[in-house]
């Protein structure tokens, strides 16, 4: 089973757990998501979900504004979202 | 000296805050001259020493020991490191986190705390160690994280007294809301070298006990994170130790001698510079120590031909060191390693369980001839 097949709710409100920090390192200019003895890059679209994974707001709501916010098309963003969340649900970096 | 042009920044700083500890596992990394509480370094040089760390680009920043928690300035310094934005990681044999400590800890700004269980039975848990009782505090310690909202990671350490239970150990993990679990079968270096005849399993016990967490890993996925250090003895080639030496990684023990790796120490005529006189980013870039086997000059055959030798590095020095006299050989481990008959003997003849009796941690002088 690969983790990018985990149905995920479109109601769920991911967030980042505690001991789950998003930082921008500043030694090697890059964004990092941290976590115990991890340390994943993270690109622009990664870092703009990331952002967004505040235990808030929910899966379509992220969806819906970053499709906004990119004028991309959302079937596209929805599909990276989950895939990002599935990967990091599995690493045990994000709670749903 | 044959450092690259370009050096690559620090990720992660092990701090060893001081080598008192209550129990006395026969595993333990520390060395076996441990520094005695008078010398240890005080809470504002390992603040500055942080400060340093986070400007040079450390990103985790582990405090370990020893019993961290034997500092009464832990969580001053705890403080210290969230101030400067580092990751921080409480490496603890839990002893000596009492609820109020826990408390602190999380105000703080602690993001993360790693325990370590001697095994998933009690009463074996407590002989490992070495102390009685420790495996039952160790269990209301993991509910004071949890309930502090803390990550938690529990670490196991696999040897000959509890390899029958490394599935057990991950299912304890689990019961005590680990989120992470670290197998790591021993590591043959400081005290665990002394003891290594009371601690090496048989061949066919290490491979059960690795396909058994293989199994848990999957069954468990998503559920709990386990990262699985196997044994190196059974191995055809050897680990990139610490990513390869002085790439990633610092260690400063509680005197402030700071080292590529723990177990830097054993390998004689290396200078190790100290936090009280030269800054961490000179340290890393410019100490001797850091310098004599960065990179892959100093690589003697089989490495120094080898496609593997930017992968692996040769392996570990230290355990060139140990077992072959010389720290620039290929490490032993590695199949292609001339001196690879040293582990095969080693694995060999394991004495039968119970044999053997440990000699545990202590905080004594040993002579010189032992270390
Ligand atoms: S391995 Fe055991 S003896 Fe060594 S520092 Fe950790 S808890 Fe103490
Ligand atoms: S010969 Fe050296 S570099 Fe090659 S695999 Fe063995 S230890 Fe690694």
């Amino acid at each position: 089973m690969s983790a990018e097949t985990i149905a995920i709710a479109e109601e769920v409100r991911p967030r980042l757990p505690r001991g789950v920090r998003l930082r921008h390192d500043e030694t090697r200019r890059e964004w990092t998501l941290l976590a115990p003895e991890r340390v994943l890059k993270a690109d622009r679209i990664a870092v703009e979900i990331l952002k967004r994974c505040t235990g808030e707001k929910t899966l379509r709501e992220i969806v819906d504004e970053l499709t906004a916010a990119y004028g991309a098309d959302r079937a596209r963003v929805d599909t990276d979202v989950r895939a990002l969340l599935a990967q990091l649900v599995a690493k045990r970096m994000v709670d749903l | 000296m044959n450092a690259p042009a370009k050096l690559a920044a620090p990720i992660g700083i092990l701090a060893e805050l001081t080598h008192r500890c209550p129990l006395g596992c026969p595993y333990c990394s520390n060395p076996l001259a441990l520094d005695p509480r008078v010398e240890e370094l005080d809470a504002e040089t390992w603040k500055r020493v942080f400060s340093e760390a986070a400007a040079a680009g450390v990103l985790h920043a582990h405090l370990s020991g020893g019993e961290p928690a034997s500092r009464r300035d832990l969580v001053e310094i705890v403080a210290h490191c969230a101030k400067v934005g580092l990751y921080t990681n409480l490496i603890t044999s839990g002893i000596g986190i009492t609820p109020a400590v826990m408390a602190r800890l999380s105000e703080a700004g602690l993001d993360h705390v790693q325990l370590s269980i001697q095994d998933a039975d009690p009463v074996s848990a407590d002989k490992i160690a070495g102390y009685a009782g420790g495996f039952a505090r160790k269990r209301e310690v993991a509910g004071l994280v949890t309930g502090a909202g803390l990550p938690l990671t529990v670490n196991a350490v696999i040897h000959r007294a509890n390899v029958a239970r490394a599935g057990a150990m991950v299912e304890l993990a689990i019961a005590l809301g680990a989120r992470r679990v670290e197998v790591a079968h021993t590591q043959y270096y400081g005290w665990a070298m002394v003891n290594r005849a009371a601690l090496l399993p048989s061949r066919a016990e290490a491979q059960a006990a690795i396909e058994e967490v293989e199994r848990l890993r999957k069954l468990h996925e998503g559920r709990i994170v386990i990262d699985h250090v196997i044994p190196d003895y059974h191995a055809r080639y050897p680990k990139a130790c610490m990513g390869g030496w002085a790439r990633r990684t610092l260690n400063v023990t509680p005197t402030g001698r700071v080292l590529p790796c723990h177990a830097a120490e054993t390998i004689p005529g290396l200078e190790f510079w100290n936090v009280k006189e030269h800054s961490l980013a000179e340290i890393w870039a410019s100490s001797p120590a850091f310098n004599a086997f960065r990179g892959t000059e100093w690589m003697r055959e089989p490495c120094r031909s080898c496609p593997r030798k930017e992968i692996d590095f040769g392996g570990c020095r230290c355990q060139a060191m140990a077992m072959t006299g010389d720290p620039r050989q290929a490490d032993p481990v590695c199949h292609l390693s001339p001196h690879h008959s040293a582990i095969e003997a080693a694995l060999g003849n394991p004495a039968s369980a119970g044999e053997v009796e440990y000699q545990y941690r202590r905080m004594v002088r040993v002579p010189a001839a032992a270390e």
